[in-house]
């Protein structure tokens, strides 16, 4: 069996972001870079697949530039993957979600695993774009947002949170595309032989025409025509005194200030 | 709480790949790990021993040796675990100094293929914990006049004397005992459950509650031949164990005062005084300054000392520099941090007080400040200023 867990290297969720001054992008200085969350669990649950099933190959798969081979080594090597593979080339730093969504389409296509494993989410843009476009693009199931995954018959069973408290179950066949929850599995530590061991692990980067596809292929649909922060936190006034007067001050701003009531 | 850590000078810089990818690691552990518990620990006064195991699968342990289930990482890579396992708690930091540096080193360096065999894995996994023991209750600064005794009797050797101040003590496996056999100081590996060997536990500290420091008893005990350390004879045997162990210190001290500083950072800006972030008033702005001036200092003095170390041409002068310089400032980092967090700062919803009580013996152990002064006093003017 032939496993994909496919990630984004986003920012640290720590990260203290700032825009460029042009608002065209977030300024990548400073910023600390990891495998999004999600996709770390996407990882786990994949080498928790291959460690319970002899002959079983995790490959990693991501569109980033020279940057993500640290983060692939440390992030996903270190902690089970067997390969990865990295998607590098000009066309894509300037694509959108579908021209990636292509290209990690054409990476299992060619891989042909019988299973991708996304994070639900990416934690920098929160799109949830990607592994609904690559499944769609391949012809493959996808399950969203599984919180259990077993593997049962020549297919698997899957279970999804649907709110409510209520869950889903669902059964199919590969290939599939399926995102993991945060339920779905706990992330182990990067163990420091495993880190030894992953330096000696294959990256391999292909560019867009190595995959069969052109610049053109990924030309963005979406433009993205600027960014902003979120406005500061309007002042905060304590109100002071004992807690009857304060209560009546509070009572008095609401009506006579605020008015709401 | 995540730790952005402090990097002024862009130190990261200088480092290799793999040596920012262990430290990461040993971060992320400590983050999930250590830091959700460890208060807890040490205001119980009690280790966290479900920690070893763990510790030993993360690969912490021996990491600076190689073979016997060690990976042989750099030096630089044994100090930046270090630093981050004291950012977590100096007591977790000194058991894996001690397990490294105190135990797993004079095995490697001096034991015989036997003792390497028998003891090397289980301790780099955690399966076994050892102990060093060389600082005697009556001698400290001065191990060159332990009263402890080894006589060679026939298919034994005699054991006699006691140990103080023995981080792991209680919960050791193995003991790495310095004791003079013939006026010369030899190294003996004495088990736990040998008879006539005891290390009761020392429950009243007011420093390193989350770690474990006993006495070591040696009442008779029959210590079997093959037992001894067969690669060493003098001080130069526990000394140059001491010089791997200080060496991971220094790191570790700029661990606990970087958590310390972004505790002290952290708080300057949250806490309103006069209608005003604490960090907008100038003294505590001076403090801050003089926290990151520190720290940034410490850590090329470190990183500079581990390249040293890597080549295999440290002076242990220069290790003394280093332990005595980041201990110092540390020490000194966490003192003011307490008083920068007010009455904040006495309380465990900060980690500063223990760190600072930590730092009070971590400054006193493996070589006391003062000491280490005099190794460079010796060092400058060729004259001997403690003996």
């Amino acid at each position: 069996m032939k496993i994909a867990a496919c990630v984004k290297i986003t920012p640290a969720t720590d990260s203290r972001i700032s825009i460029l001054a042009d608002g065209t992008g977030i300024d990548a200085s400073g910023i600390k870079w990891i495998i999004s969350p999600y996709d770390q669990v996407a990882i786990e649950q994949a080498v928790l697949l291959a460690e319970a099933n002899k002959g079983t190959e995790v490959v990693i798969v991501t569109v980033g530039d020279d940057n993500a081979v640290a983060q692939l080594r440390a992030g996903a090597l270190a902690v089970g993957g067997d390969r990865a593979v990295l998607v590098q080339d000009a066309a894509l730093a300037n694509s959108d979600n579908l021209g990636v969504a292509k290209a990690l389409a054409a990476v299992l296509k060619k891989e042909a695993v019988d299973l991708a494993f996304f994070g639900k989410v990416a934690v920098d843009d929160d799109a949830s774009q990607v592994p609904g476009m690559a499944a769609e693009l391949l012809g493959w199931p996808q399950v969203s947002s599984a919180s259990k995954f077993e593997l049962a018959g020549s297919g698997f069973t899957a279970v999804r949170a649907v709110g409510g408290g209520m869950e889903q179950e669902v059964r199919g066949s590969f290939p599939v595309v399926i995102t993991a929850d945060r339920d779905l599995a706990v992330p182990r530590y990067a163990k420091l032989p495993q880190i030894m061991k992953a330096k000696k692990k294959k990256v391999d980067t292909l560019s867009l025409s190595d995959l069969g596809l052109s610049a053109g292929d990924v030309a963005p649909k979406v433009a993205v025509s600027s960014y902003a922060l979120p406005p500061s936190r309007e002042k905060v006034t304590l109100l002071g005194g004992s807690a009857q007067e304060a209560a009546a001050e509070l009572v008095r701003r609401l009506r006579d200030e605020a008015k709401v009531l | 709480m995540r730790h952005k850590p402090l990097d002024f000078y862009d130190i990261d810089d200088l480092l290799t790949d793999e040596d920012r990818q262990i430290r990461d690691a040993v971060r992320a552990w400590v983050d999930g790990r250590v830091l959700p518990i460890i208060e807890d620990h040490f205001q119980a006064g009690t280790f966290p021993a479900h920690l070893v195991r763990e510790m030993g699968e993360m690969g912490f342990f021996g990491t600076q040796l190689e073979g016997y289930g060690c990976p042989g990482l750099s030096y630089t890579a044994y100090g930046l675990i270090c630093q981050e396992l004291e950012r977590g708690d100096s007591g977790i930091r000194s058991f894996a100094s001690v397990q490294s540096s105190l135990v797993m080193y004079p095995i490697h360096r001096f034991g015989s293929p036997a003792q390497r065999e028998r003891w090397l894995p289980g301790l780099a996994s955690g399966a076994l914990i050892g102990c060093f023991g060389l600082t005697e209750p009556d001698h400290g600064s001065d191990p060159g006049a332990m009263i402890t005794r080894a006589e060679h009797r026939g298919d034994h050797y005699l054991l006699r004397g006691a140990k103080m101040w023995i981080t792991n003590g209680s919960v050791a496996d193995v003991a790495v005992v310095w004791a003079k056999l013939d006026g010369v100081v030899r190294g003996f590996l004495v088990e736990r459950g040998t008879e006539g060997f005891s290390a009761p536990e020392l429950k009243n500290k007011h420093s390193l509650r989350a770690s474990v420091t006993s006495e070591l008893v040696f009442d008779e005990v029959r210590v079997p031949l093959e037992n001894i350390l067969p690669g060493v004879e003098g001080l130069k045997g526990p000394l140059a164990c001491l010089t791997s162990a200080r060496y991971g210190i220094s790191w570790g001290a700029l661990g606990a005062a970087g958590a310390c500083f972004d505790a002290s950072r952290e708080y300057s800006l949250t806490r309103h005084q006069f209608g005003r972030p604490l960090g907008s008033f100038q003294l505590v702005q001076a403090k801050l300054a003089g926290m990151l001036r520190e720290i940034t200092k410490g850590q090329l003095l470190s990183w500079r000392l581990g390249r040293l170390m890597d080549e295999g041409r440290a002076r242990h002068e220069q290790v003394s520099l280093a332990k005595l310089n980041n201990v110092d400032i540390a020490l000194d980092i966490a003192r003011v941090s307490r008083d920068l967090h007010g009455a904040a700062g006495i309380v465990s919803d900060f980690p500063v007080m223990r760190h600072m009580a930590n730092l009070e013996s971590v400054i006193t152990y493996e070589g006391t400040h003062d000491i280490h002064t005099l190794v460079l006093g010796r060092w400058i003017t060729g004259i001997q200023a403690f003996s």
